[in-house]
């Protein structure tokens, strides 16, 4: 049907047409035109073959791809594809001005806090004219290693001896040479409890700067924060010293950053504050939504005073799946999960939990979970960054040796550690 | 709570108007009613060991809740509610020579940036310890406090004399205010001259909007990676799994990561 066009009698084929009609024919790839980019029906609208949509796929059947492409990786598995997505990099070569971000690092790791912060301040450089940089200045050794898409321009991480434990005016001498020498356009603090507000309320102290406290919704112009308890918002011009509520900003999730590492000229200050270290509580006294680590145990637990007796050796605060708690092993308030408290502990060790999904839902915001199960294949193994295959008593029972010979000699922890 | 009597403690709280969090109704601030009952229980064996100062008005009614756990006299610096109340504080606490001076972390009224205590350690030069939860003995000169840390824990810390503490909500919870002794304590009001704190009245102030929720975005091209994002089930992220390792390895690995996550005190 194709060379017809220019005779005024227009002569048919009736078979060609029949060949055309007929999918299935051996020569119907012939007589079809199959890469018509596009044919216009005569009201002009897009015209859609739909037998030429998708391919013969290898055992016969039409398949039609609706994933335009997007599924070739899947036969690799998830993770490899994870891994290929490589965030376009961020790059500031001569930065006209500094924002700092001093951020918490609790445990040596960005908090998501911090995150948000670091969102603020790229927020708050977008805002400004000229090239800025994120300097994150970080105290104590950093275990961190996803600075480059947290959105760290410049890396400052302060790991001498004397950063480490409570040293709130040593850490703030350092603040003070980081203002001598890039005297940053703006300072901003993670409004936390673990230790950003009580620096960054030193530091503008010292430079008599009148921070903006609470800060939840700040640009480069304006700052609202939260005054009186948290019951007034105060709109104010943004100062130079910022003190940020949780959430304040998005946190960086499309560049990389190259998180350059920079130095600065040692300081050291006679201190007034002595640490004398952290304070023996009893694990069991501490709620349990605010424990840093818990022991928890499920129906995968047999003996239950040696549970009690690991607990109280590791020092960890006691929880418990809905099943130990409904047979009476343990009270009601130490459930974890949808019916009981949502914990937020760093380290999360479940024992004999399977990890039903009530279950999981209270430990949504546990950095790591260590598991201790029979079962390699339940949901809390998936979950786990580290798991241990095996009989609860038995590992228990290892683990109490060992902690307890690694509280008899503290003093050589690194030899302990390789043993 | 030892404290030793040898040489007598002067020891100042600083206390401020409360704002209930639910009604708004003005009361005695619950940070500032610890640091009174904390100084009160410093200075049990001194008569008028403690001495309660505020800076605002004379008149204001949530004062004498402070009065009613048992003082027998407020001291107030009368100013402008406008003014600014650091350096008025300053001069009182540098004439008096206190040793100890207790705030509150945050006010529950005004701008409650908590910057006071730090800006009056500035200003005196001396040390300030925030989040305090008991002063557990003040010996030589020197005090060893007990400070409030996230997640229920605490630390000691030896500070040297003179100090500001702020007073965190972990430390011991105010006696009740008695209504017959608060109305007899006496106002003893000093007026003093401050200056207007002007950058504040530039401000702009109003009663606290809902803050909005952050939605988790997916950032999905497809429908199918929007449906996977919206169903997709806890899976494996890579964590390691010890499957043939006797116990007494496995065991071994758990420690090892307590450890180094440092949770094992
Ligand atoms: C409305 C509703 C609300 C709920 N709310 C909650 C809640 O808030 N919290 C909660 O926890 N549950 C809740 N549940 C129950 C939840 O669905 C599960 O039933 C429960 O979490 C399972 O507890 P488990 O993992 O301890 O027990 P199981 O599912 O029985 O798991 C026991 C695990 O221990 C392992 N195991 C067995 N023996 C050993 C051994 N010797 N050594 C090592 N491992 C061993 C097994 O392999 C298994 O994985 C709720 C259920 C409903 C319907």
């Amino acid at each position: 049907m194709s060379s017809h066009d220019l005779l005024d009698i227009v002569r048919r084929d009736p078979r060609a047409e029949w060949i055309a009609r007929n999918r299935l024919h051996p020569l119907h790839g012939t007589l079809v035109d199959d890469d018509a980019a596009e044919v216009r029906g005569p009201s002009g609208l897009l015209r859609k073959y739909p037998h030429r949509v998708g391919f013969i796929g290898p055992n016969g059947i039409k398949r039609i791809d609706r994933l335009k492409g997007n599924a070739a990786a899947s036969g690799k598995g998830r993770r490899s594809a994870a891994q290929e997505v490589q965030l376009p990099l961020h790059r500031v070569e001569n930065p006209d001005f500094y924002i700092v971000v001093v951020a918490d690092m609790v445990g040596g790791r960005l908090t998501g806090h911090d995150k948000d912060v670091l969102g603020q301040a790229h927020k708050l450089a977008a805002g400004i004219e000229g090239a800025g940089a994120v300097l994150t200045v970080g105290f104590g050794s950093a275990k961190e290693e996803h600075f480059d898409t947290a959105g760290v321009d410049r890396l400052l991480v302060l790991d001498d001896d004397i950063y480490e434990g409570y040293c709130p005016e040593q850490r703030l001498a350092a603040l003070l040479q980081v203002e001598n020498e890039y005297q940053p356009r703006h300072w901003l603090f993670p409004d936390s409890v673990n230790g950003g507000t009580d620096l960054g309320s030193r530091l503008a102290a010292r430079l008599h700067e009148r921070p903006a406290v609470q800060a939840w919704q700040v640009d480069h112009q304006t700052a609202v924060c939260r005054g009186a308890g948290g019951t007034m918002d105060i709109t104010r011009e943004t100062p130079r010293l910022l003190m940020l509520a949780e959430e304040c900003a998005d946190q960086i999730d499309e560049t990389r950053h190259e998180a350059l590492p920079v130095t600065l000229t040692p300081v050291s200050v006679i201190s007034q504050l002595q640490d004398q270290g952290p304070v023996a509580v009893d694990p069991n006294a501490v709620a349990l939504a605010e424990a840093e680590f818990i022991l928890s145990a499920g129906n995968g637990i047999h003996d239950w005073d040696q549970f009690h007796a690991a607990a109280a050796v590791l020092g960890a605060t006691e929880g418990a799946s809905r099943v130990a708690v409904d047979d009476g092993f343990m009270p009601r308030f130490r459930q974890v999960g949808a019916t009981g408290t949502w914990v937020t502990a760093r380290v999360y060790l479940a024992v004999g939990i399977s990890g039903a999904i009530q279950h999981m839902q209270g430990i949504g915001q546990c950095d790591k979970v260590i598991a201790i199960n029979t079962d390699a294949g339940c949901d809390m193994v998936k979950r786990a960054s580290l798991s241990a295959i095996g009989d609860s008593e038995e590992i228990l029972g290892e683990l109490i040796k060992r902690v307890q010979a690694f509280r008899a000699q503290p003093s050589i922890e690194g030899d302990q550690d390789a043993a | 709570m030892q404290p030793n009597s040898s040489q007598k403690l002067k020891i100042v709280t600083l206390v401020s108007v409360g704002k209930h969090p639910q009604s708004g109704r003005v009361r005695r601030a619950d940070q500032d009613s610890r640091a009174v009952e904390l100084g009160l229980r410093l200075s049990a064996d001194q008569a008028d060991g403690l001495v309660v100062l505020h800076a605002g008005d004379p008149n204001e009614p949530s004062l004498r809740s402070y009065a009613g756990m048992g003082l027998t006299a407020i001291n107030v610096l009368q100013l402008d509610p406008a003014a600014d109340a650091v350096a008025p504080l300053g001069e009182q606490l540098h004439q008096s020579g206190a040793d100890i001076v207790l705030t509150g972390v945050r006010a529950e009224s005004g701008e409650g940036s908590g910057m006071l205590p730090y800006q009056l350690a500035e200003k005196l030069g001396w040390s300030i310890v925030p989040r305090v939860a008991d002063i557990v003995s003040v010996k030589e000169g020197v005090a060893e406090v007990l400070q409030a840390l996230p997640r229920g824990q605490r630390r000691a810390v030896k500070v040297r004399l003179p100090f500001i503490a702020s007073i965190d909500t972990a430390a011991p919870m105010a006696r009740q205010s008695a209504f017959g002794p608060a109305q007899r304590a006496a106002m003893t009001v000093t007026v003093v001259n401050a200056e207007t704190d002007t950058l504040r009245q530039s401000w702009h102030e109003a009663v606290a909007k809902k803050r909005p929720k952050r939605l988790k975005v997916i950032k999905a091209k497809t429908a199918a990676e929007r449906f996977k994002a919206a169903t997709a089930k806890s899976q494996s992220e890579g964590g390691r799994i010890m499957k043939q390792e006797s116990a007494g390895e496995q065991a071994q690995a758990i420690l090892d990561l307590l450890v180094e996550e440092g949770v094992l005190r």
